[in-house]
């Protein structure tokens, strides 16, 4: 029983390499010799390839390696082709998109030009990345879940960096590709609308976001937890449920007076994981287009609540000074 | 594997050596659960105290005694002062500013009244500042005031002097301008936002307020890369005076002021105080100095909150140390109307230098 207790795979089965059954129409096949990885058997199939790249998974990777060699080629200019300078800085360095004189017009190479082409051939990969999925779901003969579960995730990515910048008439409203620079774009985001914790969506959206890492952890719990009785064997146990899947709800009625059934969790699961980025998308949407300070508006529907103040509170003293700018 | 986990533990504990170690001191100063605290490091503040150690006095200057101007030749500016102040003032200012060089540090030691060296003209505009400061933008300094030590410490140049910047060497032709961001910036504690907050905000009079008066959109135009400038000067701001946001905002709002604690007025003041003295004393200074005290870009060295302020939130830990001087805090109305009015003469009206004047009548660009 303790080897069902790892939180690795304690047994690996090998068994000849399966290619998976035959490719019923279209030119390209499954490409690759398959072979067994020992590392990926302890978290997964030890099983390795063959994949199917078919047009969409090759363009894809072409366009996404394009974008990273623009976005990467112009980061590495940005410290005067300087390897070392490359590496250290790399955290800080980005390809900004262009200034906001340029609105939505397409601005030299320099000055922004790169950006709006990474953005593009990015786009391109991450979309024929979801057609691919599609494509292979349906050719397995499987339902489209996990594509529109990405989908959710490419409606916030082009909210951040297409509709709403073209809604605000400006790509200079979009963010700049870099790690630390986007994370400072994140931030200068909420201060210039007025605190984005104030914005529902927001809330929403982190509520989808811990809901989905708590729902994460006490489906995945409990499965580990079963797995002696054969609950690991979800599929299973959804069509007859055994002791494992009696156990399982037993367990959350006697907790929490509710339980998830056997297949119901993962459409909870589903749900909380897909609904974070689309309330997130919502939220981003209507900052700066609908609301244009969430704190105020939270303050103007009674949704932020009011402090006694410990200190004599401070006064706008360019309001004190007539005729003077802020 | 046991000795490949420790080296992934030590080689993880390098990404924390930019941290500081724990515990701060933590001071509330909002109402309860709403994050309004100022936190501190105990250990920085420490050495922080040792390194803010004010010289003592001079001893002062008592009696009668003739005015300087009528017995020392081509003194200008301090015009008000007896001889026995004067020296005071000039031994305080060896001291603070070249106690390794002495008076040659800006007089030629034959003769005094000489203007060979650069640095007392330089010496003689800061004078006027220090008065203008200390008299004018109490909004700012309060009764504590300043003296030439507040920057200076007992060097020529104050340590904490900022030139333009023209960025690090970079591609040209096609590569992206990295549109003045995105290198670990000293300027904004090495965060990638702008590295140069000073040239829009400390010496042109760029608007720093991005955030709507609103809830709905109406008309402000800010975008985020103008509010990544503004928060890299507030970056500076908090690096320069060694305190959190909360010292002056409430982060729920950074704009609204009635949510703000009174440090956020103060700390406006010293904005506008900090803009006006590299506008009115610094910059035209610029013809003055030898092409090795300029900057890369041939500009004038230039203020910033932490020229003063060096990591503290009052300089000197608010040592009242202009108090021991006020040759520097005040201008003594002469006894009676000088002889012979000249531009640099004091009057009874106008209680201050000719070429002070603009700089001490109350500005109306002051906002």
């Amino acid at each position: 029983m303790a080897e069902y207790q790892n939180i690795f795979t304690a047994v690996q089965v090998r068994s000849p390499a399966y290619a998976g059954p035959p490719i019923e129409r279209g030119t390209w096949t499954r490409q690759g010799k398959p072979f067994f990885s020992y590392l990926f058997g302890k978290i997964g199939d030890a099983q390795v390839g063959p994949i199917y790249l078919g047009w969409t998974g090759v363009t894809s990777l072409l366009f996404g390696a394009i974008a990273i060699i623009i976005i990467g080629m112009n980061m590495w200019a940005s410290v005067g082709w300087d390897p070392v300078q490359f590496v250290r800085q790399l955290p800080w360095l980005a390809l900004e998109p262009p200034a906001p004189e340029y609105g939505l017009s397409i601005p030299p190479l320099a000055k922004g030009g790169w950006w709006l082409m990474a953005g593009f051939f990015l786009t391109a990969s991450i979309i024929l990345w979801a057609v691919r999925m599609y494509r292979r779901a349906r050719a397995m003969g499987l339902g489209t879940h996990v594509t529109w579960a990405f989908a959710a995730a490419i409606w916030l990515y082009l909210v951040l960096g297409f509709i709403r910048p073209i809604l605000m008439g400006s790509w200079s409203e979009a963010v700049p590709f870099g790690i630390f620079p986007h994370l400072d774009w994140t931030a200068a985001f909420s201060i210039r609308y007025g605190n984005l914790f104030y914005n529902p969506f927001h809330a929403l959206s982190i509520a989808f976001l811990y809901g989905s890492a708590l729902l994460f952890a006490m489906h995945a719990g409990t499965i580990l937890a079963v797995t002696p009785y054969g609950g690991d064997r979800e599929i299973e146990q959804i069509v007859d449920r055994g002791t494992a899947a009696e156990r399982a709800a037993l367990f959350w009625r006697w907790t929490m007076g509710f339980n998830a059934s056997m297949e119901s969790i993962h459409r909870w699961a589903w749900w909380f994981a897909v609904l974070c980025p689309l309330t997130g998308g919502i939220g981003i949407l209507l900052t700066g287009t609908v609301v244009d300070n969430w704190y105020l508006w939270a303050v103007k529907h009674g949704v932020a609540p009011m402090y006694p103040p410990l200190m004599p509170p401070g006064s706008d003293p360019a309001a004190a000074a007539a005729g003077v700018a802020p | 594997m046991n000795r490949l986990l420790a080296f992934a533990l030590a080689a993880s504990s390098l990404l924390l050596v930019a941290c500081e170690r724990p515990p701060p001191d933590v001071g509330q100063v909002g109402y309860r659960g709403t994050g309004m605290e100022t936190v501190q490091n105990p250990r920085i503040a420490k050495a922080r105290r040792a390194a803010n150690v004010v010289p003592a006095p001079q001893p002062s200057a008592e009696g009668e005694a003739p005015l300087a101007k009528d017995v020392y030749q081509n003194v200008q500016v301090l015009t008000d002062l007896n001889i026995a102040e004067f020296t005071r003032l000039m031994l305080a200012m060896t001291e603070w500013v070249s106690p390794e060089q002495g008076c040659t540090y800006c007089h030629v030691g034959e003769n005094l009244a000489d203007e060979g060296i650069y640095t007392k003209i330089v010496a003689r505009r800061m004078l006027q500042m220090t008065r203008d400061i200390n008299m004018n933008w109490k909004q700012h300094v309060a009764q504590t005031g300043v003296t030439c030590y507040t920057c200076h410490r007992g060097k020529n140049v104050p340590q904490e002097v900022w030139f333009t910047d023209p960025g690090p060497k970079a591609a040209r032709g096609l590569a992206a301008d990295r549109a003045g961001q995105n290198i670990p910036a000293p300027q904004a504690a090495l965060a990638s936002l702008p590295w140069d907050p000073f040239t829009p905000f400390l010496l042109e009079n760029e608007p720093i307020r991005s955030i709507s008066t609103t809830a709905l959109p109406s008309g402000n135009t800010r975008n985020i890369m103008q509010t990544e400038h503004s928060y890299s000067l507030m970056m500076h701001m908090s690096q320069g005076l060694g305190v959190n946001c909360t010292f002056c905002h409430n982060s729920r709002s950074f704009s609204v002021w009635e949510q703000s604690t009174p440090k956020r007025v103060t700390a406006w003041h010293g904005i506008r105080m900090t803009r006006a003295l590299n506008v009115e004393y610094l910059v035209p200074l610029t013809d003055q100095f030898p092409r090795n005290r300029l900057g890369p870009t041939g500009d004038v060295a230039k203020i910033n909150c932490a020229t003063c302020h060096q990591g503290v939130n009052k300089p000197l830990f608010g040592a009242p140390m202009a108090r021991d001087y006020p040759e520097l805090t005040t201008v003594k109305a002469p006894a009676e109307p000088p002889a012979e009015p000249t531009g640099e003469a004091t009057s009874p009206a106008e209680p201050a230098t000719a070429s002070a004047q603009s700089a001490l009548a109350p500005r109306a660009s002051r906002g």
